[in-house]
């Protein structure tokens, strides 16, 4: 298998899809969202590479995972902030892996708790095969298949990096 | 593992039923605390709800009534986008012939998934999650002079935010004792959390016997308990008892443990007062202190709803990994 | 009802504590009688032999305290099936106290439960009659109508008298006739709203409470009021060492003062409400391992001349509340021989003691005439084994109530024939 992308090399890509995305479809002044954790370190390079003007919003999904039942209620939440309103603006919602989209499916549904937003534009570092539901991001750095057993972890805050990560979850 | 915690905590060690803190560990009280943070975080945020509950039903039955109590934990229900049922108890629901057990046996049917309950005899919650429903998450409200554990976990959250943490703390809970079900169980939650001393002072007519055993110092001098104090907590005291020959009048009783300025000078300048509410102003603490710097009454009023989400979802959370797991 | 069946039990153990016998010999039964120790009368031809080896023959035992249900509680249980279930414990003569419905006030009443014991034919019912009338603690009951029909003893049971004057008059009066006054020894408002003992567990659980002292300051009372009118004073089902104590001192000073105490006073303790186990709830309550042992040692001094069963059948609903709205009590009077027994295998009592304390003891208290295991006397004798075990549970308890914390348990002692003036009322 072919090695890991650099982050930075990735994010180079991902700021200049994005900067085009949103000249072609007009978007003004958008907000952006990281989905906690690595979503989140992802959105703060971002931010700073677009000069976006609002301040960075954060978001736990723990109490919209659709697994509760199943798994309960695990501890060690970070409260989730949005700094801002999302009524009507276009949200720029930021991860760093997709894979079965549920994740990003919670974020939805949360996001929708506090208002409606104009659009969503849904950007991943990585994607991975694997979808439970029809969900696609926008904007991604690279798509990624692994082998069996193996996961991608993605280190930081500081020197953000890729990391093969073999064994059981 | 005691029989209480098999109660109350299923094969994974979760909560089940939340009937008194006797039976859990350190650990597991701190993961209230932990996951409490979390519910105070959202209740500073515009959007105060999550959809942990949505499609559960919490039925509060409150046979004693409880204004304040009842609608702390029909909010953190709600807030939590669970269906509340407020059932109407009257007193005379049992004096009509028909048992308790009958009576939750029915509601039971009707598919409720948690019951919140507040009863006048010890042991209440217990005998419901132990021979009536042991399907159905049990939360206990207070039950009797027994244990009124949300309560005390409220309590140690905020001695926990206010304080730092728990150990080398000299806590004393001041009144009377003898009828507190609140007393009982915050006595459970900060030995299981390690505090330095917990002191009880009280008249002797107004605490139990053998109280010691519980763990506790015991003082009848308000002077004494409260010397070095890091935490004062005091408990209302009920009219009643003026009449049951344990106490002459309130007069006295405010003169000798009552807590006003001077008498909180005894602890320590920076220690913190406390009450589980309502509270009887000029009769267990005086309004200077109730209103004052040192007071946590409000916080403590404010952190309730938060612990109690916390209770309820973890709970749930607990009954149906039981069913699950049986199904 | 007299047999008419010639019966011969053939080489067990007799422990017969009337007459101090420990022996392994043949008993003779005819007409409802012992015909024969040892050797049967000239030309005796038994209609059946029992073959007793490896068990023990005793008296019938004598249960001080045990509720039937009826009258007035059917629901709990009936005349039939409790003294069925006596006659399978090995209980051949009980008393009943007088708070049934109605309360045993009258010559009556009396008649009514001897009767029915009579015709169901398992066990001979005595029952106490009531002290005052309607067991109010007011007026006087009519001591001498009820001793007529029958009644060796006045009680008023758990409920209070209302003053020391009237309790006072209610002892002479009972003395004017040599009726036993039986004593539930509380003081009413210190036991007032209690469940359970005074002590660390009822603080934990945050139980309304029952001291000790309830107890203790009704024995003093009794006993110095005793004293001064001369009534025959029996203190029944103590609960508390101190107790015990204070009838040991009464005794060396000369009182004709007795005992008893509840078997399960003897094995449990207040640790065993713990968990709210309303199976534990009784009357005294279950009280510290201190209590029980000092009440083990009164019993083996003779302090406390009986052990009984307390027996109190509920049905399932009575104990299925929060625990202090249950009805106090265990249903024992089938575990009374292998609870009994357990006493023994503890050392705290020996064999023979204990059959005393089964037997001879409370007939004493009674002051019933009986010669035990001797020619001529009755044939109410109890045949059981002392090894072989059963497991407590619904099915092997054939009283109508199964309220013991003891289910689930498997025991050792087991009665395997019981006689009623000679006639089988039970045979395993």
């Amino acid at each position: 298998m072919s090695p890991l992308p650099s982050v930075d090399t990735l994010l180079d890509k991902m700021t200049c899809d994005l900067q085009q995305l949103l000249s072609d479809r007009g978007l003004e002044n958008p907000v952006m969202v990281g989905i906690h954790t690595g979503g989140v370190w992802i959105a703060q390079a971002l931010h700073q590479r677009l000069h976006i003007q609002s301040p960075l919003g954060e978001l736990d999904i723990a109490f919209y995972r659709d697994d509760y039942d199943q798994r309960g209620l695990q501890p060690q939440v970070k409260p989730s902030s949005l700094p801002f309103s999302t009524e009507n603006r276009h949200v720029i919602l930021v991860d760093d892996v997709i894979m079965s989209g549920r994740t990003v499916r919670a974020a939805f549904n949360e996001l929708f708790d506090y208002g409606r937003p104009a659009s969503i534009i849904l950007v991943t570092l990585l994607s991975l095969p694997g979808r439970e539901l029809p969900i696609q991001p926008d904007i991604t750095g690279q798509q990624l298949t692994l082998e069996h057993g193996e996961r991608v972890k993605l280190l930081g805050p500081e020197k953000l990096a890729l990391k093969l990560v073999t064994g059981a979850a | 593992m005691t029989a209480d915690s098999q109660l109350q905590l299923n094969s994974k060690g979760q909560l089940r039923h939340f009937l008194s803190l006797n039976g859990l560990n350190r650990a597991l009280l701190t993961e209230i605390l932990d996951t409490t943070d979390s519910f105070v975080s959202v209740g500073e945020q515009a959007v105060k709800k999550v959809p942990l509950l949505r499609g559960k039903v919490v039925a509060n039955l409150f046979f004693e009534a409880s204004t304040r109590t009842r609608t702390t934990f029909e909010l953190a229900a709600k807030r939590l986008s669970a269906d509340v049922l407020n059932i109407n108890i009257s007193t005379s629901a049992t004096s009509k012939g028909e048992s308790l057990k009958d009576m939750l046996q029915n509601l039971e049917a009707m598919a409720c998934d948690m019951f919140v309950v507040r009863h006048a005899q010890s042991g209440a919650a217990h005998f419901i999650a132990q021979q009536v429903c042991p399907d159905v998450a049990i939360i206990n409200a207070g039950d009797g002079r027994h244990a009124h554990p949300t309560q005390a976990m409220l309590d140690m959250y905020t001695i926990r935010r206010h304080k730092g943490g728990f150990a080398g703390l000299v806590v004393a809970i001041v009144g009377d004792i003898l009828h507190s079900r609140v007393a009982r169980s915050e006595i459970q939650a900060l030995t299981t959390l390690g505090v330095a001393e917990v002191r009880v002072v009280a008249p002797k007519t107004l605490l139990p016997t053998d109280i010691e055993g519980l763990g506790v110092s015991v003082f009848h001098s308000l002077k004494e308990g409260l010397r070095d104090a890091d935490v004062v907590m005091t408990l209302r005291l009920q009219k009643e008892r003026m009449h049951s020959a344990l106490l002459p009048s309130e007069h006295e009783f405010y003169k000798r443990y009552g807590l006003s300025r001077d008498s909180l000078g005894f602890a320590k300048p920076d220690a913190v007062v406390m009450h589980p509410g309502p509270i009887n102003r000029g009769v267990e603490i005086e309004s200077e202190v109730a209103d004052g710097v040192q007071s946590l009454i409000l916080k403590q009023v404010n952190y309730g709803i938060a612990v109690r989400m916390a209770v309820l979802s973890m709970t749930m959370s607990g009954q149906m990994a039981t069913r699950i797991k049986s199904s | 009802m007299t047999s008419q069946l010639k019966l011969s039990i053939t080489g067990g153990r007799v422990i017969d504590p009337f007459t101090s016998r420990d022996e392994i010999i043949d008993i003779h039964i005819a007409e409802g009688r012992i015909v024969g120790v040892h050797t049967p009368p000239p030309g005796f031809q038994p209609d059946r032999i029992i073959d007793a080896r490896n068990l023990i023959v005793s008296p019938g035992f004598i249960d001080l305290s045990a509720r039937l249900g009826e009258p007035g509680f059917a629901q709990k249980g009936t005349i039939h099936s409790e003294t069925a279930a006596a006659a399978k414990g090995g209980v051949t003569f009980l008393c009943c106290p007088p708070d049934s419905r109605p309360v045993v006030d009258s010559p009556a009443v009396v008649k009514l439960i001897c009767d029915r014991s009579q015709q169901t034919g398992f066990c001979q019912v005595n029952p106490i009659a009531a002290l005052t009338q309607g067991l109010e603690g007011e007026q006087l009951s009519a001591m001498a109508a009820l001793q007529e029909a029958g009644c060796v003893a006045v009680s008023n049971s758990w409920l209070p008298i209302k003053n020391n004057q009237i309790l006072r008059r209610c002892m002479e009066y009972a003395a004017t006739f040599g009726l036993r006054l039986f004593v539930n020894a509380q003081d009413a408002s210190l036991a007032a709203g209690g469940c359970a003992h005074e002590g660390l567990v009822a603080t934990r659980l945050g139980l309304p409470a029952i001291p000790e002292s309830a107890e203790t300051i009704a024995v003093i009372t009794h006993l110095l009021l005793a004293e001064q009118t001369g009534v025959r004073l029996h203190f029944s089902q103590i609960s508390a060492g101190k107790s015990a104590q204070l009838i040991a001192q009464a005794q060396r000073q000369g009182l004709a003062v007795s005992a008893d105490v509840a078997i399960h006073q003897l094995l449990l303790s207040e640790q065993n409400i713990d968990h709210y186990n309303a199976l534990s709830h009784c009357q005294p309550p279950l009280r510290s391992l201190r209590d029980q042992d000092e009440l083990r040692q009164a019993l083996a001094d003779g302090t406390v001349q009986a052990v009984c069963s307390d027996h109190r059948p509920h049905e399932h609903a009575a104990k299925s509340e929060p625990f202090a709205e249950t009805a106090p009590g265990i249903s024992s009077l089938e575990t009374l021989l292998p609870l009994t027994l357990k006493l023994v295998e503890c050392g705290v009592l020996s064999l023979n003691t204990a059959l005393q304390r089964l037997t001879q003891g409370p007939a004493q208290v009674l002051g019933l005439p009986c010669a035990g295991i001797s020619v001529g006397a009755t044939a109410d004798l109890t045949v059981f084994s002392p090894t072989e075990s059963w497991e407590i549970n619904a099915d092997t308890l054939i009283s109508a109530g199964k309220n013991t914390p003891f289910l689930g348990e498997t025991v050792a002692g087991k009665v395997k024939l019981t006689l009623l003036m000679g006639r089988v009322v039970y045979e395993d």
